[in-house]
């Protein structure tokens, strides 16, 4: 028999569900332990924020919010790779990876608070993409982006996150394939958190990883344990510098588990059992790190405390920023439409005007 | 000055752009080495490289998509749907994307492209190649729906909507791409977006329309003249947002009015128009306003495709319908 193709998907992991290293030398950003304590700190802020979140869409103070629950190793070991200069595009729980580029919590609940304006990043750069609902349409717009980078010969990496259910989409493979073909700056990192809202991952896709599905488009491709914050970060600047230095686009893999529901208008018990939820929880990603930075001698249950006490402190302030702020006149709905107000919408912004005065 | 057909305007304001902005960049299927499937991108890979004149992947939606993408990032891309009739998976990067960024953002990130298409029937083309859908982009907010009707108005219209820092889609009207030529000079001068053109002045009645359509509205304004009635002929050019005040004026003038597009009549643009004359005209009007459109039913293959395009006579005997009523 003659082989035409064959191929493996590497799988990488540094600890384990008990914050035990498992034998592999780690890389080098991992042993500056001071900043291992940075990435830790900022995933337990991250989950003290998404708390938050829920707690103020519970009172009526949010509208429908998508929980990171679960997510935080994937989501801060893909931020904390990026330049700068990089751009995110994002779907629309990955905080974590936002809140390191510059994101306010303010903004993120200000946009799940209705109002357009937290798309309007203050902080974090003006050319990472806001929240993309639609699933998948945000991977071609970071292959544009990369192929933008790559005509002005720009030294920068355009980066998309996306579900396992979103990596179904045809905009997924699309961003792939013209990556591949052009050999574009691109990552495109499938968090796999098993679940789109109801519908598991085996019914998703028939692929044995999701991770291949990059292969046939000519890219690098890696699976590694979500969950290890070091596994997600070192990938991610192993692809980094492949797409940095013109040698192509990445599929990064990132195996993790959705600890919460889908969004606060959803129910996860409807259609999984609590048994799976239970084991999911075993792999938290935030114990583990600590163990991990704990053993190190790096954490104890002080610093926790005060690290917590501080993240509400935090979060509070930003929750009163955001319950503070004024809605838009109604007329905001006319005024970002167009670079200027075309004279044909005039009358039609006047009359919410007037309305709005009412 | 050599005179030009429409589809060498569309070819030369490309070019004019390309040489004067470094951010323009063209994309789609075939429009590299080939030069599109009409010629419309003819030699421009050759003068600015195949960085910047990109073959994509035959996937529309991996060409809007990219498109979003490069603007989003300070490029103007002028993408290429090869027929109207495959713009369909574009779909979704326009509206929800490109046509709503500026706003969803607070104008932090804006999409400052063109979407241009080859656009309805009656040059005998396969299947999927013949619809005329602008009124399915008319409704979206935040886009501009653009489409010329001659040489000197692709090339001013194209420069315009390659300028402006919103999204455009541009309509070329396949049947007329090579039916005359015209001087135009390569000045780089734009038109503007946000007017309609008055072709002729007349005084009895008013032919409103766009696209291929404005050359048998002229016809017909030709022999109404010869029956004695002085038919004024609007080319709307720019569908959305709409110069409304021009018909409005000629309306009013006139008294009667005449839509003429090829689109299916229901919820085509001709009913917006309908509407707003009834709005803001409506005891200026001395007669119903008459609509001539393609019908309610798919184009026709080509060898019934004349049969559903608005004709000269159709026309003709409708502005008559408008004289006739008072």
């Amino acid at each position: 028999m003659s082989i035409a193709a064959k191929f493996e998907i590497e799988y990488l992991q540094y600890l384990d569900q008990d914050g035990k290293e498992t034998g592999k030398e780690l890389p080098e950003f991992a042993k500056d332990l001071d900043h291992m304590v940075e990435l830790y700190k900022l995933m337990v802020s991250t989950r003290v924020f998404d708390a938050k979140s829920i707690a103020l869409q519970r009172t009526g103070k949010l509208g429908t919010y998508a929980s990171c629950l679960g997510h935080e190793a994937a989501h801060v070991g893909i931020g904390s790779a990026m330049r700068r200069e990089d751009s995110l595009a994002v779907s629309y729980r990955e905080y974590g990876a936002q809140l390191y580029r510059g994101v306010k919590p303010r903004e993120v609940y200000t946009y799940w608070g209705g109002d357009e304006r937290g798309n309007d990043f203050a902080d974090a750069p003006a050319h990472d993409f806001a929240w993309c609902v639609p699933i998948g349409t945000q991977c071609l717009h970071a292959a544009g982006s990369a192929l933008a980078f790559k005509i002005r010969n720009e030294p920068r990496v355009a980066v998309c996150t996306i579900g396992d259910g979103g990596s179904s989409k045809g905009d997924f493979y699309g961003a792939i394939n013209v990556a591949g073909a052009q050999q574009l700056p691109l990552v495109a990192v499938i968090v796999n958190n098993q679940w789109a809202i109801s519908v598991p991952r085996r019914i998703q896709s028939g692929s044995g990883t999701l991770a291949q599905k990059g292969i046939a488009a000519g890219l690098y491709c890696i699976q590694v344990d979500g969950n290890d914050i070091i596994a997600v970060r070192k990938a991610m600047e192993d692809a980094l510098e492949r797409a940095r230095s013109g040698q192509g686009g990445s599929v990064i893999e990132a195996v993790t588990y959705r600890l919460g529901d889908h969004t606060t208008a959803d129910d996860a018990r409807r259609y999984r059992g609590e048994q799976e939820v239970k084991d999911a929880w075993e792999r938290d990603p935030v114990p583990r790190l600590r163990k991990w930075l704990e053993a190190k001698g790096k954490w104890d249950d002080a610093k926790e405390e005060a690290w917590k006490a501080e993240c509400d402190d935090w979060m509070d302030n930003e929750v009163n920023a955001y319950l503070e702020t004024k809605n838009q006149p109604a007329t905001a709905m006319f005024d970002y439409l167009y670079a200027e107000l075309p004279a044909d919408l005039e009358k039609q912004r006047e009359l919410v005007a007037s309305l709005d005065r009412k | 000055m050599a005179q030009i057909t429409l589809i060498e305007a569309v070819t030369q304001a490309l070019a004019y752009e390309m040489r004067n902005d470094d951010s323009v960049v063209v994309l789609g299927e075939d429009v590299g080495v080939n030069g599109g499937v009409f010629r419309a991108t003819q030699g421009l890979q050759e003068q600015f490289g195949d960085m910047r004149v990109i073959d994509t992947p035959l996937d529309e939606g991996t060409i809007a998509g990219l498109t979003v993408g490069l603007a989003a990032q300070g490029m103007k891309p002028v993408a290429e749907a090869q027929f109207e009739g495959f713009i369909y998976p574009m779909m979704e990067h326009i509206a929800c994307h490109a046509a709503r960024m500026r706003n969803r953002t607070r104008g932090r990130i804006t999409v400052p492209a063109v979407w241009r298409a080859p656009w309805g029937g009656g040059i005998r083309a396969p299947e999927h190649h013949s619809e005329a859908n602008e009124h399915l982009f008319t409704n979206i907010p935040g886009l501009r729906v653009v489409m010329p009707s001659s040489p000197a108005r692709a090339y001013g219209l194209l420069l315009a909507a390659i300028r402006d820092p919103d999204p455009v889609i541009f309509f070329e009207p396949k049947r007329i791409y090579r039916q005359y030529k015209e001087e135009v000079p390569d000045d780089g001068e734009a038109l503007p977006l946000d007017v309609c053109f008055v072709l002729r002045d007349g005084t009895d009645v008013t032919l409103v329309t766009w696209g291929a359509q404005v050359k048998e509205c002229l016809e017909a304004a030709d022999e109404l003249a010869q029956k004695g009635i002085s038919a004024e002929v609007i080319d709307v050019a720019t569908l959305t947002p709409l110069d409304f005040d021009t018909i409005a004026e000629s309306v009013t003038k006139t008294g009667r009015c005449v839509i003429v597009h090829e689109a299916p009549k229901t919820a085509g643009f001709g009913a917006e128009i309908a509407a707003r004359l009834s709005e803001e005209c409506l005891y200026s009007l001395l007669a119903p306003v008459e609509r001539v459109t393609g019908f309610d039913t798919h184009i026709p293959l080509f060898r019934l495709e004349m049969k559903y395009l608005p004709s000269v006579e159709r026309i003709v005997e409708a502005a008559e319908r408008t004289l006739a009523a008072s």
